[in-house]
């Protein structure tokens, strides 16, 4: 993964993202990630088909510590929304449901990411559908400790 | 650990009936992922804020779940509505079983 984003960057990126390779190295001997959040998608959703566009998150693409990355979702109409680092040890963020005097089904916070990784937003519609979003984020420093 | 916790939240003093206004709320605490490793290669034990509720008069804005992924010192930024004067009340819950809460007035004209 850290190879073929490699490619398409410039020499100054490039020299950004060694820092990233070696956190992310570090955490190659653990199993596949990215299946612990499909895994939980799953078990939210029951399988049910995922929308897309209703939904929108917002992150840095490059963050370069990973310790505090601002992001933030917005899903109008949704119920809840769960976020997921699917590069992280445990995949799971943080669940935000909405009450009936929130605004905008929006909300900001900062999150830790153990190294470059895609950031999974999964909202809730009122009727019961879903929607997701996703972004990459490419880590410098990642926010593990250890 | 229930040293040093310290929320700080802002609110608009003043707003009109049913408008849309923007929270920003932050708490200090230390959010141990429980992933970390001392000096001795022994895990520090997760020491973590679980849960985060905002309500306005008795009625529920947002309730978040909190797990080990969020940042240090941890923040949020929402939107809510305020159909008369009240009180938010804003409050953290620690693993540790501790409950922080402030709460804060609003003028609706």
């Amino acid at each position: 993964m850290i190879l073929e984003n490699n490619m398409t960057l410039t020499r100054r990126k490039t020299l950004a993202l060694g820092g990233s390779a070696l956190a992310f190295a570090s955490f190659a001997g653990a199993p596949a990630f990215a299946s612990l959040t499909d895994d939980a998608i799953a078990e939210m959703t029951g399988g049910a088909e995922i929308g897309e566009g209703a939904i929108t998150l917002t992150a840095p693409e490059i963050a370069e510590n990973g310790n505090t990355v601002p992001i933030s979702v917005d899903a109008p109409g949704a119920v809840a929304i769960t976020l997921f680092a699917d590069g992280n040890p445990v995949p799971a963020v943080a669940t935000f449901n909405f009450g009936p005097l929130s605004a905008s089904r929006s909300a900001s916070t900062r999150i830790r990411l153990a190294g470059t990784q895609n950031i999974v937003a999964l909202a809730k519609m009122e009727d019961g559908s879903f929607q997701r979003a996703s972004a990459n984020v490419k880590v410098t420093i990642g926010g593990c400790g250890g | 650990m229930a040293k040093g916790v310290k929320p700080r939240v802002k609110v608009p003093k003043k707003a009109s009936a049913g408008e849309t206004i923007t929270i920003k709320t932050l708490i200090s605490h230390k959010m141990e992922s429980g992933q970390r490793k001392d000096g001795d290669g022994n895990a520090i034990p997760r020491s973590i804020i679980n849960r985060f509720t905002a309500d306005f008069n008795d009625q529920n804005v947002i309730d978040v779940t909190l797990e080990p992924a969020i940042s240090t010192n941890p923040y949020f930024q929402f939107e809510a509505v305020v159909p008369e004067s009240g009180e938010f009340k804003f409050t953290w819950y620690d693993d540790d079983g501790s409950v922080y809460d402030t709460s804060k007035k609003i003028e609706v004209s």
